[in-house]
């Protein structure tokens, strides 16, 4: 087997630009020009609004009811620069949640489009999808979706705050990378409320296609939100073991077509 | 009050950290955070004053108070004055203007390093242009060893960063592979695992325990979650070399990750109970990176780049193996762009070194920053001439767990040609026995039937 047979064989396993040989010390040509494709992609990604009518309809499909609503950020520039107001609930949101609070559910489900609208757009319908069958078997109550625009991670504690929430579970976008601008973040905080850190959520992270499946995702999802209801915590004290769990290990990941 | 005098205009500050903050260069997290200078001028006013402002008075006035943060405490209960004396008479000035004299020596700056406290360091940094940090830094030697020699004069070691979306060992093994095979990983192989599970961090420990044995290379590994983590899977009995934490320069950040003092000692002596360092007993690897606390809401109105170099003072209690400022990875609400990236590593990489840390740097940036590729050249290069401890290899620059661009196999090899910058002595005599480099240490034309590409081989069959 040559050196490149031997690379083409071993990139079954990963994404990552292995093997990409040299020019001198330098990398060659096709991959400098590849790599600037790919972050000029990216870039393009995170300044593209999020279009939410596509996941009203597939949430409505599911038969589930949703609420848009807006963090106090007016426009994207200010989204980047100011992560604190990303947290916080615009005046119009609070408003438009308050007949909907007091419902206090175990779960609140909030999309939100963080750093890329492209990866609520793949992935948070097809996870939330996944998650409604343990929903269902442990008996769960479950709030309305809420679909945030301008959304940070701490704005399920506000918004799960007002609407009485057991546990916020937060599907976001996360920021970029060259190889995934479509990878959806899973943040899971109980009891939520105004100033809660991040060591007191778990994170799920890369749930894409070559990534974590949105089976998958949901199957650990609804191992943290037993525990966490169980236990009265998530966090750093709440360890995923949800693995021990599984009696098999998951596939590999899926090769991504070109 | 601090008040400096130009052209017959009088600039007032009220108290030491507002004058710390306005004197720092203008980066977003200080805006966002509302202790930035309000204009140019006013920034160089500050610095004015700063300049005049004996170093002695940190030790007398803290900016984050002493009964409240640990992190206050173990800065001023660790001080030590003796080392201090040398320069305990000069104002922030005069202490830049020693740091670049033939005065600073190597050996003088490393009896100087534990009687700084990491203030003085940060306000020293504010006057100081990109070239006096990397001047400065290039001095200071901070040499540490586990199983191999990093930080040594006219050497600079890399990391292989071979991380996986879903820990997938084979591709985890792919890259690392790569890594080697482009002369990397003298620093650590290290990942960043995307579970916290402690039997899917164990199965990551022994798969590299298992490549760094079964080839016998002089490094170490490392994965990168948290330290309660670390310290389960050495009781459960895994191969644990080096315990990973991220920190804070204030009580409050810490907590934020979860992570207090004491839990840090428990790791390290987690780690030390094993004994698995062949030439040295360094066994923790820090990350930080400005921003970071007024991120948890735990800043007290500190400006971000004096908060890092508190870290740093936490790092140094622990006699860490490496300590890596990730600096573009945080975002461009606290570095906006390539500039403020550029300058915040060169002010970190400096603060680090003359504190008496390892330091390397992640030069990084996001997809959501004003950055690309040719920003961070100029930060490599300029970290190269300033004597970085080691840097990030990662395959293409394209880190695909984390979601960011660091430096790739070929940026490391670049500087190494531009700059003659060698491996860890260890490790370079490793390349040469299983012949990956020349009696130089350059690369020699990949072989297919290479012992490394004979174990991808296995892997993927």
């Amino acid at each position: 087997m040559t050196s490149n047979e031997t690379w083409d064989a071993l990139r079954r396993f990963t994404e990552a630009r292995i093997g990409l040989g040299r020019s001198g010390s330098a990398m060659p040509t096709g991959e400098v020009l590849k790599f600037s494709m790919a972050h000029a992609k990216a870039r393009d990604a995170v300044l593209t609004a999020i279009d939410w009518v596509p996941v009203e309809a597939g949430l409505a499909a599911l038969g589930l009811k949703s609420i848009r609503i807006e963090s106090a950020v007016a426009d994207r520039d200010s989204y980047l620069r100011r992560p604190d107001l990303g947290r916080r609930l615009s005046p119009a949101s609070r408003e438009r949640l308050a007949a909907h609070a007091g419902g206090k559910p175990d779960l609140l489900i909030i999309v939100g489009d963080g750093l890329s609208s492209k990866a609520v757009a793949a992935n948070a319908v097809p996870t939330i999808a996944a998650l409604l069958p343990h929903v269902a078997r442990n008996g769960w109550s479950l709030g309305p979706i809420l679909l945030a625009s301008q959304a940070r991670v701490a704005l399920g504690d506000e918004a799960g705050e007002f609407m009485g929430a057991r546990c916020v579970a937060m599907l976001i976008g996360e920021r970029p990378g060259l190889s995934s601008p479509d990878s959806l973040g899973a943040y899971l905080t109980f009891a939520p409320k105004v100033g809660r850190k991040d060591a007191e959520r778990n994170c799920i992270s890369n749930i894409r296609s070559g990534g974590l499946s949105h089976e998958e995702a949901a199957f650990k999802k609804a191992w943290l939100l037993k525990e966490a209801l169980r236990r009265g915590l998530t966090g750093v004290d709440l360890k995923d073991e949800s693995n021990f769990a599984l009696e098999q290990q998951p596939p590999p990941a899926a090769i991504t077509a070109v | 009050m601090f008040v400096s005098y130009w052209a017959g205009t009088a600039y007032r500050f009220n108290d030491l950290k507002e004058l710390m903050a306005k004197a720092t260069p203008r980066r977003s997290g200080d805006v966002l955070a509302g202790v930035a200078a309000g204009s140019a001028e006013e920034n160089v006013a500050a610095k004015m004053a700063l300049a005049d402002l004996p170093l002695k008075r940190f030790l007398n006035e803290a900016l984050v108070p002493y009964e409240t943060d640990d992190v206050t405490r173990l800065i001023m209960d660790r001080h030590d004055a003796a080392a201090f004396a040398p320069v305990s008479h000069m104002t922030v000035g005069e202490f830049r203007d020693w740091l670049l004299s033939d005065e600073a020596s190597s050996e003088a700056l490393t009896r100087l390093a534990p009687g700084l406290v990491p203030e003085m360091a940060a306000a020293v940094s504010k006057i100081m242009r990109n070239q006096d940090l990397v001047l400065a830094a290039r001095k200071c030697r901070v040499v540490t060893r586990f199983r191999d020699t990093i930080g040594l004069e006219g050497r600079m070691s890399v990391r292989v960063q071979p991380n996986h979306p879903t820990d997938d060992k084979r591709g985890i093994a792919a890259s690392t592979i790569d890594g080697l095979m482009y002369g990397c990983g003298d620093a650590v192989i290290g990942i960043n695992p995307a579970s916290d599970n402690v039997g899917a961090i164990t199965d990551l420990i022994v798969m590299l325990d298992e490549i760094i044995r079964r080839f016998e290379i002089p490094t170490q590994s490392c994965i990168l979650t948290h330290v309660t983590t670390t310290i389960e899977a050495v009781r459960r009995g895994a191969p644990v070399d080096l315990v990973f934490q991220s920190i804070g320069g204030t009580q409050g950040v810490n907590d934020s990750f979860g992570v207090t003092l004491a839990m840090l000692k428990e790791g390290r002596e987690a780690a030390l109970s094993l004994k698995r360092g062949t030439v040295g007993d360094n066994v923790m690897y820090f990350e930080t990176g400005q921003g970071s606390a007024l991120s948890a809401d735990a800043h007290h109105g500190v400006d971000q780049q004096t908060l890092e170099a508190r870290a740093y003072a936490v790092a140094r209690e622990f006699k860490p193996l490496l300590v890596n400022t990730v600096v573009g990875f945080i975002g461009p609400e606290y570095l906006y762009d390539g500039k403020e990236i550029i300058r915040a590593g060169l002010e970190d990489h400096f603060c680090g070194k003359v504190l008496g840390v390892p330091m390397g740097c992640d030069i990084c940036y996001t997809n959501h920053a004003e950055a690309d590729q040719d920003d961070m050249d100029v930060l490599l290069m300029m970290l190269g001439a300033a004597g970085v401890n080691f840097i990030m290899g990662i395959p293409g620059a394209d880190d695909i767990m984390l979601n960011y661009q660091s430096t790739s196999f070929h940026d490391q090899l670049y500087l190494r040609e531009v700059l003659g910058l060698k491996r860890a002595p260890e490790f370079e005599a490793w390349l040469q026995k299983v012949g990956l480099a020349d009696d130089r240490g350059r690369l020699r034309p990949e072989q297919a039937s290479h012992p490394l590409l004979e174990h991808g081989r296995r892997i993927a069959a």
